[in-house]
C-alpha cells in the first residue's frame, strides 16, 4: 500500500469520506447554475459570438482584414496560437508527467488540467487554419494527393510537422482525458435520478462497472498514456520552436528554442491552471480537495519555470554578443531598446522578476497574490511570443521596409473572442463534468487526507 | 438448474483485499469483485493474469514508425522528390533527419489510439452499453463481491460475513 508521512501536509481536508467525495463531486453537476456561473458564462458567450464574427469577416474578406504589412507577415495570431498551445502543456504535464513521477497531488487537478488542455489547443489551432485564407482548404495540409498530380505536402518544413504534432497532442489528450472520465462518469450515471441526465450519462460511461480486471487494464493504459504523453508534449512545443528556429531571421534561429519553449510553455500553462482553479475551487465548493498546498505546489513549478526562462533569455542575449554575428546582436538591442522596448521589458517583468516573489512562503501561500501573479506571468508570457515574432520581423534585413505592426480591431477581436470560446467551454464543463477524478481521488483517502492523518497521530 | 449468486458488500478496500485472500485460500472461485477505484494488489488476490496492454501499445507505435516512414520515403524520395533548401535530398537516408518528427509524432498516435481501442474493445466498453454493476453502490464507496453458488450458498453467505461483509445477498440468474 501507498504509504505517506504523517508529517506531510494531507491533500484532503475536512476529514472526507468516500461517499463525501462522490457528494461533493456530483453536487455542482446535480445542483442548479447560480448567478455568478450564468454572468461568467453569458459574457464570455459575448466575447466568443464577437471572435466568431471577427473570424467569419476575415474568411469572408481576407486575411488583410489584420494589420499584417509586407514586412511583419507573423504577428498576433501566431503569438496568439503559440500562447495557448503553451497553456496547454500543464494539463499533460500535471495528468502525465507528474503520473509518472507517482504525484499524488496531481488527483486533485489533473482533470481540470487536461480541460483545459484540450479546450486551449482548440483556441490555438484556430489561427493557423484561418490565417491560411482560405481555412475551407485547411485539409489541403493532409498528405493527400492533389488533383493536378502526385505532388504532397512538404514533409521537409516544420509547419508540416507542427500538422501532425498539435492533432496527434489533441487528440491523444483527449483519449487521456476521457479514459480517466469513463468511471467517473458511470459514477455519476449510477446516481442520476433525472431520466434524461441518466440516459446521457449511460452513454457517456461507455457501460462501466468498476470490474477487477476493468481496473487492472485502466491502470496499465493510464500508465502508458502517460509514458507516451510525456515525450509528446516535450515534442510539440519542441516543433512549434522549429517554426521559428529553422528559419534564418536574426532573432529566431537559435538552438536554445526548444527547451527554451517548452519550459516557457509549463511556466503559462501553470499560470492559466491556478487562474481557473484559484475561481473554480470557490465557485464549486473543492476547498477540501484543491489545498493551499496544491497552489503551494504549483506556485513552485511556476517559479522554477519562470526561473529557467529568465536564464534562456539571458543565454539569448550572450550568445547574440557571442556569436559575432551583426544582425543577431541588432535584433537583441532592438528589441530591449528599439521601438517595442515595452514590450520586452514588460516580458522581462512578468516572467522573470514577478515569480521570483515566490521564494517567500507566506507570498506564495496566499490565495489573492497568487491569482494575481498568475495573471501577470499570463500577461507576460503573451508578450514574450509577442517579443519573439514582431520584434524579430519589424526590422528585417532591408532597412527601407522596417516598419512598425498595429493590430486592427480584428485581430483583437478573434484574439478576445478565443479567450471567450476558452471559458464558455470551461465553464460547461465545470456544469457537467465531474471536475476531480475522483475515482483516482479515493485512493488516496487512507494515505493522504486529514482524517487518515490525525488516525497516525493517535 | 437454477444457479446462484451471492454477492458480498464491503466498505472498506483492505477488507476487502483480505476476504479475498481467505476465500480463495479455502478453495472458491471469486467470479468477480465491483469497486469504486482500482484496489492496488487485487489483480494478483484474485488470481488475474497480467494485462499484455503495454506490449500491444508497443507493437502499435512499431507499426506507427513504420507506416510513417513508408509514407513519406513513397512521397518525398520515390514519387514526388523535391529539392529543398539546395539540399541533398534524393535518397531516404539523406533526407532522414526531417523525417524524425512525423515519425515520433506517428508513432504516438498509432500506439495510444490503438491502445485505447484495443482497451475498449477488451472490456466491452462503448457508448450504448448499458452495463452496470449488481449494485449502484460500487461506483460510489461500496466495494462489491460476486461469488457463483453451486448449492453451497450457506457455506458461501457464512464464510463472506466473517471476513466482515457488512451486507450479503443471493440473487437466482437463469
Amino acid at each position: 500500500m501507498h504509504y505517506e508521512s504523517p508529517i506531510r501536509e494531507p491533500l484532503i481536508l475536512e476529514d472526507k469520506t468516500l461517499h463525501d467525495i462522490t457528494e461533493d463531486v456530483a453536487r455542482p453537476i446535480e445542483g442548479k447554475a447560480n448567478k455568478w456561473w450564468w454572468a461568467l458564462f453569458l459574457f464570455a458567450l459575448a466575447a466568443f459570438l464577437w471572435g466568431a464574427g471577427c473570424l467569419a469577416y476575415t474568411a469572408g474578406t481576407g486575411i488583410g482584414v489584420w494589420g499584417l504589412n509586407k514586412t511583419i507577415g507573423w504577428a498576433w495570431d501566431i503569438t496568439n496560437f503559440v500562447w495557448w498551445v503553451g497553456i496547454g502543456h500543464a494539463g499533460t504535464l500535471i495528468s502525465a508527467v507528474l503520473l509518472l513521477f507517482r504525484q499524488k497531488w496531481r488527483l486533485s487537478i489533473n482533470r481540470s488540467a487536461e480541460a483545459m488542455t484540450i479546450f486551449a489547443v482548440v483556441q490555438a489551432g484556430l489561427f493557423p487554419i484561418f490565417h491560411m485564407g482560405r481555412p475551407w482548404l485547411a485539409y489541403w495540409v493532409l498528405p493527400l494527393p492533389n488533383n493536378f498530380g502526385s505532388l504532397w505536402v512538404n514533409f521537409n518544413s516544420p509547419l508540416l510537422w507542427d500538422v501532425f504534432a498539435i492533432s496527434t497532442y489533441l487528440t491523444v489528450s483527449l483519449v487521456f482525458w476521457y479514459m480517466g472520465l469513463i468511471p467517473d462518469f458511470a459514477m455519476i450515471r449510477d446516481r442520476a435520478v433525472k431520466p434524461m441526465a441518466k440516459k446521457i450519462y449511460t452513454i457517456l460511461s461507455f457501460g462501466w462497472s468498476g470490474k477487477a480486471k476493468h481496473w487492472q487494464r485502466f491502470e496499465e493504459l493510464s500508465l502508458v498514456l502517460a509514458g507516451l504523453a510525456t515525450p509528446l508534449v516535450l515534442s510539440v512545443h519542441t516543433i512549434v520552436s522549429m517554426d521559428f528556429a529553422t528559419s534564418v531571421i536574426p532573432g529566431w534561429h537559435t538552438t536554445i528554442f526548444p527547451p527554451y519553449f517548452v519550459a516557457g510553455a509549463i511556466f503559462s500553462g501553470f499560470a492559466m491552471v491556478q487562474t481557473l482553479l484559484l475561481v473554480m475551487r470557490k465557485v464549486v465548493h473543492m476547498e477540501a480537495y484543491i489545498t493551499i498546498k496544491h497552489i503551494e505546489y504549483m506556485n513552485i513549478v511556476i517559479m522554477v519555470t519562470g526561473s529557467i526562462v529568465g536564464v534562456a533569455y539571458i543565454t539569448e542575449l550572450f550568445i547574440a554578443w557571442y556569436s559575432g554575428v551583426e544582425f543577431e546582436q541588432y535584433a537583441f538591442l532592438n528589441r530591449a531598446t528599439g521601438p517595442y522596448w515595452w514590450a520586452y521589458w514588460a516580458m522581462m517583468t512578468c516572467n522573470v522578476f514577478s515569480p521570483q516573489f515566490m521564494w517567500s512562503k507566506k507570498l506564495r501561500t496566499s490565495i489573492g497574490f497568487t491569482f494575481f501573479i498568475s495573471i501577470v506571468v499570463n500577461i507576460g508570457m503573451w508578450f514574450e511570443r509577442f517579443v519573439i515574432i514582431v520584434t524579430s520581423l519589424h526590422r528585417d534585413y532591408l532597412p527601407s521596409s522596417w516598419t512598425m505592426f498595429s493590430p486592427t480591431f480584428v485581430d483583437i477581436g478573434i484574439f478576445v473572442g478565443t479567450i471567450g470560446f476558452f471559458f464558455v467551454l470551461f465553464l460547461l464543463y465545470a456544469r457537467t463534468f465531474p471536475v476531480i477524478a475522483q475515482a483516482e481521488l479515493k485512493t488516496i483517502v487512507k494515505s493522504s487526507s486529514s482524517q487518515s492523518k490525525n488516525k497516525s497521530h493517535e | 438448474m437454477s444457479k446462484k449468486v451471492i454477492y458480498g458488500i464491503y466498505d472498506d478496500d483492505d477488507v476487502i483485499l483480505k476476504a479475498v485472500k481467505d476465500i480463495r485460500a479455502k478453495g472458491l472461485n471469486i467470479d468477480e469483485v465491483y469497486s469504486p477505484f482500482p484496489i492496488h494488489g487485487l489483480d494478483h488476490a484474485l488470481g488475474l493474469k497480467p494485462t499484455r496492454l503495454a506490449i500491444t501499445s508497443f507493437i502499435y507505435g512499431c507499426t506507427g514508425l513504420f507506416l510513417g516512414m513508408l509514407m513519406m520515403w513513397y512521397m518525398m524520395i520515390e514519387d514526388w522528390p523535391m529539392i529543398i533548401g539546395g539540399k541533398p535530398n534524393f535518397t531516404f537516408v539523406e533526407n532522414l533527419p526531417a523525417f524524425i518528427p512525423i515519425g515520433f509524432e506517428l508513432t504516438v498516435f498509432f500506439a495510444a489510439h490503438l491502445m485505447v481501442l484495443t482497451y475498449l474493445i477488451r472490456c466491452k466498453l462503448y457508448p450504448g452499453s448499458t452495463e452496470t454493476s449488481p449494485d449502484p453502490r460500487t461506483t460510489d464507496d461500496m466495494f462489491l463481491m460476486e461469488v457463483e453458488a453451486h448449492g453451497n450458498e450457506a457455506e458461501i453467505i457464512a464464510l463472506i460475513k466473517e471476513t466482515g461483509a457488512v451486507e450479503v445477498k443471493e440473487e437466482k440468474i437463469a
